[in-house]
């Protein structure tokens, strides 16, 4: 008997053991899967918890249950991998493997900005990329009575990149709807260039920021946060000051591909764009968030990524060379408020561009124009995650690798520095 | 895509001024887009931006965090190298892509 081993349960570990189970021969491989906690959360929703349009249930289930029958689940620590040895330590036991599959994703490490975690922290400092932080900053907005609302992103790369901009859109819609929007100030601070990088993307929804009404600060590298005057403060000494921040803490991927020596500065793990090989160990592969490969760290790539894993994980195991296939292909809706959404479809080299989806001429979702439809999808996709895409079931007409049909090439750039 | 002449070279640059082929690039190029953004290069300063360079066609994606820990260069560093905007403005002076994000 052979052994794969999956670390990590959540989106991409998970769509990996129910892709593979049915593909390999029960007597030939067997196939475990660890991950140290219990509950399998559905992170799109930290999004919509803190404006109350989500419940608790709604965002979490019990991981357990999404894994195939015979696949072996352990709810356990990693401690360790042992690349050398093939061998993976965990609290109390040892595995080894044939064949390992890295799905440690990512998470926030606000201890790597000075002042983030002081007095302030969960009073008037909040993240809301984890279950916690999206709970407690939604108790704090129901009964916040306004001011300065700054949405900062610490640096990249964050997992979601978009959510930010989504949480400074939404709060707009939800100060509005509880009849208080003139009471807050709201901020969009980013380290990079703009609230939108891409030229197309400026051209087409520049406008948003501005019938929002929210304030931009670009350029901003955070040096540390003033819990005393309640500011954020960056390299220059340039200082914005807030009442309730928003942050999206430095994003790393887990401490065990520190110990084990498999990462870059941020742990995230050398991975190969277009086949998802480690690039440091032949039978290592990666998926989702806890790879370096330049696409968006959300779920709709790990599900892209997980199409190509799969087939190569089986070209691996029967020695033949690996599909260099996988194009960084990203898929996401973008609520910009007032219940509506964008759509965006793009790659590692094209845009996101205007079109039809998935079908040329009918669509129905539009691509990168605001509509009630793409809002609706959004709000579906958490039935399509929780029965069809963590099962590993194909989204119809959705395919890997990024498709030119309807699309409309039709931005002209028109951004100047 | 517009062609613009720096240092007596045809370039192929995008809307904001960044180099389309970073292979195009030499240091006369360098020089001549830093002292439009107001910049005049040092050692130091190519020493940021070969770091860069030599990232970029690694194919790797650059931070701030990165450069601060190369050992050239803390980030407030950085700062003083490139004001206002430090990886917007050597990125552009090394003839690489704008660090961007999906949108």
């Amino acid at each position: 008997m052979k052994n794969l081993l999956i670390l990590g349960a959540g989106t991409a570990g998970t769509m990996m053991a129910n892709h593979l189970r049915p593909k390999l021969y029960s007597n030939e491989w067997n196939i475990t899967i660890v991950d140290q906690y219990k509950t399998h959360y559905y992170q799109p929703g930290f999004l919509f918890l803190p404006f109350d349009t989500y419940t608790e249930d709604q965002v979490k289930k019990v991981g357990k249950r999404f894994i195939p029958r015979n696949v072996n689940y352990i709810q356990k620590k990693i401690e360790k991998i042992l690349p050398k040895e093939n061998k993976v330590e965990l609290e109390g036991e040892t595995l080894d493997y044939d064949v390992l599959i890295i799905a440690t994703g990512s998470k926030i490490a606000p201890e790597e900005t000075e002042g983030l975690i002081g007095p302030l922290w969960k009073k008037d400092i909040f993240d809301f990329y984890t279950y916690e932080g999206s709970l407690a900053l939604r108790d704090k907005l129901r009964d916040w009575e306004g001011g300065k609302l700054v949405v900062h992103i610490t640096e990249m790369p964050i997992k979601c990149p978009v959510a930010p901009l989504e949480f400074a859109f939404l709060a707009d819609s939800y100060f509005r709807k509880k009849g208080m929007r003139e009471k807050v100030e709201i901020t969009y601070v980013t380290p990079l260039t703009g609230a939108f990088t891409k030229p197309t993307c400026s051209t087409a929804l520049a406008y948003l920021l501005k019938e929002k009404n929210i304030h931009l600060e670009s350029d901003f590298a955070i040096q540390h946060v003033d819990n005393d005057k309640k500011e954020i403060v960056d390299y220059e000494d340039r200082k914005i000051p807030f009442d309730l921040l928003v942050t999206i803490p430095t994003n790393m991927g887990d401490e065990v591909i520190e110990k084990s020596g498999l990462g870059d500065d941020l742990n995230f793990i050398p991975t190969h764009h277009n086949t998802l090989q480690s690039l440091a160990n032949e039978n290592i592969f990666v998926i989702g968030d806890a790879t370096n490969v330049p696409a968006s760290k959300a779920g709709s790539v790990a599900h892209f990524q997980a199409e190509t894993l799969t087939d190569n994980i089986l070209l691996y195991m029967d020695g033949f060379p690996l599909k260099k296939e996988f194009d960084g292909h990203a898929n996401c809706f973008i609520e910009t408020g007032n219940n509506k959404a964008l759509l965006i479809d793009f790659n590692y080299v094209t845009e996101p561009v205007h079109g039809n989806f998935p079908f040329a001429k009918i669509g129905p979702l539009k691509l990168l124009k605001e509509s009630v439809l793409n809002h609706w999808g959004k709000l579906a996709f958490r039935w399509i995650y929780w029965n069809m895409l963590l099962k590993g079931i194909a989204i119809p007409f959705v395919s890997r690798n990024m498709s030119f049909k309807g699309k409309v090439f039709d931005i002209k750039p028109d951004i100047k520095e | 895509m517009p062609i613009k002449t720096i240092a007596g070279v045809d370039l192929n640059i995008s809307e904001e001024g960044y180099l389309e082929d970073m292979t195009q690039w030499n240091e006369e190029i360098a020089k001549e887009i830093a002292s439009e953004i107001g910049i005049e290069l040092t050692p130091k300063h190519f020493e940021v931006i070969n770091y860069l360079r030599e990232k970029t066609a690694a194919k790797e994606a650059l931070t701030i965090r990165q450069v601060g820990k190369s050992g050239i260069v803390d980030i407030k560093g950085l700062y003083v190298l490139f004001p206002k905007g430090p990886l917007k403005f050597s990125s552009k002076i090394a003839g690489i892509p704008k660090p961007t994000s999906c949108i």
